[in-house]
């Protein structure tokens, strides 16, 4: 086996650097959970992962729905008959009924207020695919787009790997709840011209990942005037839209272009059925671009990623049953909320301050009163104990180049009830030990800078050290 | 300031090419047996539409895998949440035991060293993403695939520098030829990171011989950094002798035979699907097979952008770890594609058209028009072309689209179509061949030059009169008879 630099001038640059983003020692997390993975019956003393935004909240719905539907599948006696033909087809136009019952769906999701055109939908591997194409489209490689902070890791390797295009970060932080301002756009444009990078563009997640937050009609309206002026694209990752579990509610792009003056040219908005529904191994990623040439060259790309044509068939029946669709984004979201709160509450009681957050998959939550400093050094540390003592595989906001230390994503949808508490016990435990080591200690702490969206404090609340008797080798409490 | 980046603007994506305005004319007009009698017949298009009762007939006995059930309790939570890029195991084990079978059990595969990608088009677009800088370039055979153009080339900025072969030899790869090719490359200040061959080749439907196999493993074992890329998705078939030899047997060989420089497994790559085999090209079901360790892992990380849909793989685990069933497949679908060929070879053949003597693979026949020709040149082929297309109204492709060297071969698809549809084609060719005997301004002689002017003069009158009297009332009603 060839090794060392001899094997560098055999694969390419791209083959052999790090911009895959997966030497970060941010996996550190998925590989203490892999080695030592949670069960509650099996293996209770494990890592519980809450780095993973899946939504498992609905698929008894879903399960339900397959079962009455056996016509849906090309395999079933009642669907076969068309086994052959769907088996067959490829035309990266897609499945006309699979592309008219997305953009029905994607206009549901967005209350009905925008319709969406079939022609324009392009399929792509999951949003991850979705995301390397439309900066394959719209930018060369050196090129850069502007990306508000906190954002999802993922986007170096989906945006930057093999395209070569370069992020700039647009920085946001907690004194004004994040909210991307016209100035900080500005600063970090000003920034890129000063360094002779050609700026293409600017790629927002609405909702946000991490934070968990839908952008209001003004950002959003201050966002498009500000591309509009400088003639750069606007990409809106809007994954997680039919995760919005509580008001304020939804306002996406689409939306907002239909009542503002807007070079349609310039906008583009990605989509997946990952996080509403809950469909990450199917692999369903959509660009949906208002600019014909980027629709004509993209379907094109979309060749290297389209969608299996079985599962365009079986969502196609899925998505256009409309009866099935209102009741099941009525449901996922008021389970989305009820976990929410569920969570959120368990960390109320320890006085873990969070983000508010309306939609998403997790929680943004501040635990910078436990870092000894203000630093990236403390909270990764800190992070680590997390992993390792506490057990729960949580994500850094550093991992999310967030500008602000102390910050963390934990997921909340991906795992039961059961689990849940589990977990919430394990804070419970581990925030007790973490003040009791405080030089001062006070059994009552004010809540810290951010307010609440829903403020209900339980009895048990005003003393939380009562229920932790732990010892500090065994933040467990038993699973039943 | 360009609003959209180079790749969106320009047209290396190759879908400007003649190849694709056939299907675009296809599509206008498509045939069909009841609705569109007159219509124009597919045979552009390579796929393989032989045995799907083979595959429906196994979905019945089957039906546990169709409801998402394993042993009876539903997968389906496990399925849809299932994105690791490393695979379905149970698929990756199938599928592999799978090629192994296709290749007479001669070779095994690792499934660890298998890395699924959505269809072949991501699998060879990846391959270059891996192993080539923007710039560089890889040798391809004449004539070869359209779509390499834009799989090989397009985003990932690798050139293709041709390896011309002729029908002299059968356009078998001769060492002069690569030779040849690498100088171009040389010349043009192009580095050459490897080869890149069809094998069962597309458009020629040959397999490639032992000979031109060990001739490739020799030229890149002297140049350390180079690369050898198999691309065998048209592996199972192969309907008739000689029967097929995969580059990974010829480097088992080797092994055996201690002539064998350990690092050049490290660069040979297979490139796999089940688009042509099981005709399957909706489940975008590709595979990279590669035993460089490091190859493996840089495109199992690419992956991401095109992974294959668990239910896919899942559907598919279960059909190919059926022994019973994959072992009868593969020998029925054989056997039914050589009919078809045969088929199409007589109605030719009637027509007073030749094909490659060699063709014992894939789903087309490599066809010899030189004879049509008005002149040996390209223009002429178009013009050939074109009249097959708007008159004779069959969609077949034109060698300029594979990159040929010699104008007058076009690629004509036996098994994406019933059996009365390509005898109707067959016909429609063979009248269009008498009428082209007893027809005035045609020269049959391919030797003739002309000068580019007046070829071009002479062949647009020469389509004029083919255009009157095709479209004649007359000659339609010959036609339907």
């Amino acid at each position: 086996m060839s090794l060392g630099s001899e094997s560098y001038q055999l694969l390419s640059k791209i083959a052999t650097n790090d911009q895959h983003g997966e030497n970060s020692p941010y996996f550190d997390g998925w590989k203490a959970y892999e080695k030592n993975p949670f069960h509650p019956r099996k293996n209770p003393q494990g890592v519980i992962q809450m780095g993973l935004a899946e939504n498992q909240l609905c698929f008894d719905l879903i399960e339900e729905w397959i079962k009455n539907n056996p016509k849906a599948s090309i395999c079933t006696p009642e669907g076969v008959c068309k086994f052959r033909d769907i088996a067959n087809f490829q035309d990266y136009h897609g499945l006309p009924e699979f592309t008219s019952a997305m953009a029905k769906f994607m206009s549901k999701v967005r209350g009905g207020r925008v319709r969406f055109d079939p022609n324009r939908i392009l399929m792509s591997g999951g949003a991850t695919g979705a995301n390397e194409l439309i900066m394959f489209c719209l930018a060369d490689p050196g090129d850069a787009f502007l990306v508000p902070t906190p954002y999802y890791p993922g986007f170096v390797r989906d945006l930057c790997w093999r395209t070569k295009v370069q992020l700039i970060p647009v920085h946001c932080d907690s004194s004004n709840n994040f909210k991307i301002t016209r100035e900080a756009l500005e600063v970090a444009y000003k920034k890129a011209q000063e360094n002779n990078i050609n700026v293409k563009g600017l790629i927002i997640t609405n909702p946000s990942n991490p934070l968990g937050t839908t952008l209001d009609k003004e950002t959003l309206k201050s966002l498009i005037t500000f591309i509009n002026e400088k003639t750069i694209h606007l990409v809106c990752d809007e994954i997680y839209a039919a995760t919005v579990f509580t008001s304020p509610s939804y306002v996406s792009v689409s939306e907002v272009v239909q009542e503002m003056k807007c070079n349609l040219d310039l906008i583009h908005v990605i989509y997946s059925l990952s996080k509403d529904l809950g469909f990450p191994g199917f692999r369903v990623g959509i660009v949906y671009s208002y600019n014909d040439q980027v629709v004509n060259c993209g379907r094109k790309m979309s060749s290297f990623g389209l969608v299996s044509s079985q599962t365009q068939y079986m969502l196609a029946s899925m998505l256009s049953d409309e009866k099935f669709v209102d009741k099941f984004l009525l449901e996922s979201s008021r389970r989305l909320l009820k976990r929410h709160d569920k969570f959120t509450k368990g960390l109320e009681e320890v006085e873990i301050s969070r983000f508010p957050s309306n939609a998403g998959l997790f929680c943004w939550m501040n635990l910078k009163k436990l870092l000894k400093e203000e630093t990236i050094e403390e909270e990764l540390k800190l992070w680590h104990v997390i992993i390792n003592e506490v057990k729960l595989n949580v994500s850094p906001g550093s991992s999310f180049n967030c500008s602000e230390v102390g910050w963390f994503r934990v997921c909340f949808a991906n795992i039961d009830d059961e689990t849940v508490e589990i977990a919430l016990q394990r804070i419970r435990a581990f925030v007790g030990k973490e003040t009791k080591k405080k030089i001062e200690v006070k059994r009552w702490q004010p809540n810290l800078s951010l307010s609440f969206t829903s403020t209900r404090f339980d009895e048990n609340v005003l003393s939380p050290h009562n229920h932790i008797i732990i010892s500090p080798h065994s933040p467990l409490v038993r699973a039943t | 300031m360009k609003l959209l980046s180079t790749k969106a603007t320009c047209n290396s994506h190759g879908q400007d090419s003649s190849y694709f305005l056939g299907w675009q004319e296809y599509e206008k007009n498509p045939y069909d047996e009841v609705q569109n009698p007159k219509g124009i017949i597919q045979m552009g298009l390579a796929e393989n539409q032989l045995s799907f009762d083979l595959l429906e007939s196994w979905l019945a006995k089957n039906p546990d895998v169709a409801g998402f059930k394993r042993d009876g309790k539903s997968i389906f939570r496990e399925l849809a949440l299932f994105q690791d890029y490393h695979g379905l195991p149970s698929f990756k084990k199938a599928l592999v035991d799978f090629m192994a079978e296709i290749r007479g059990n001669k070779v095994t595969f690792d499934p660890n060293h298998i890395v699924l990608t959505a269809g072949a088009t991501s699998a060879n677009e990846t391959l270059m993403f891996c192993l080539a800088e923007q710039g560089e370039a890889f040798l391809l055979p004449t004539p070869y695939y359209p779509g390499f153009d834009r799989d090989l080339k397009w985003r990932t900025g690798v050139e293709i520098v041709p390896i011309q072969c002729t029908s002299t030899n059968n356009f078998q790869i001769t060492e002069s030829a690569l030779q040849q090719a690498y100088e171009e490359a040389k010349n043009k200040n192009l580095k050459v990171k490897g080869v890149l061959v069809t094998n069962p080749s597309n458009p020629l439907g040959t397999t490639m011989s032992k000979s031109e196999l060990n001739l490739l493993i020799d030229f890149i074992k002297d140049n350390k950094d180079m690369h050898l890329i198999s691309d065998e998705i048209y592996s199972g078939t192969v309907f008739t002798s000689p029967s097929f030899i995969s580059v990974m047997e010829i480097l088992k060989e080797r092994n055996d035979f201690k002539d064998f420089d350990a690092d050049i497994s490290e660069r040979v790559h297979v490139v796999y699907s089940l688009s042509k085999d099981l005709g399957l090209p909706g489940f975008r079901v590709g595979a990279i097979y590669s035993e460089n360790d490091m190859v493996v892992a840089a495109a199992t990380k690419m992956s991401s952008f095109g992974l294959v849909s668990s239910q896919t793989q899942y559907l598919l685990s279960s059909m190919l770890g059926d022994k019973k069933f994959t072992k009868n497949y593969i020998f029925e679908n054989q056997k039914r594609l050589k009919k078809r060929q045969k088929m199409l070879v007589n109605g030719l053949q009637k027509a007073g058209i030749s094909c490659l003597e060699t063709n014992n693979a894939g789903l087309f026949c490599w066809v010899d028009m030189r004879h049509l020709l008005n002149s040996n040149t390209f223009e002429a082929e178009m013009e050939l072309w074109k009249k097959i297309l708007f008159d004779v109204r069959l969609n077949i492709s034109p060698g300029a689209s594979c990159h040929c060297t010699e104008p007058g071969w076009f690629r004509v698809c036996f098994a994406n179509m019933s059996e009365d549809t390509l005898n109707l084609a067959m016909k429609r060719l063979k009248d269009f061949v008498a009428n082209s005997i007893n027809g005035e301004g045609c020269s049959n002689n391919k030797k003739k030059t002309r000068s580019t002017q007046a070829s071009r003069s002479f062949t647009k009158k020469s389509i004029s009169n083919w255009v009157f009297r095709l479209s004649s009332r007359d000659h339609r009603e010959q036609e339907e008879r």
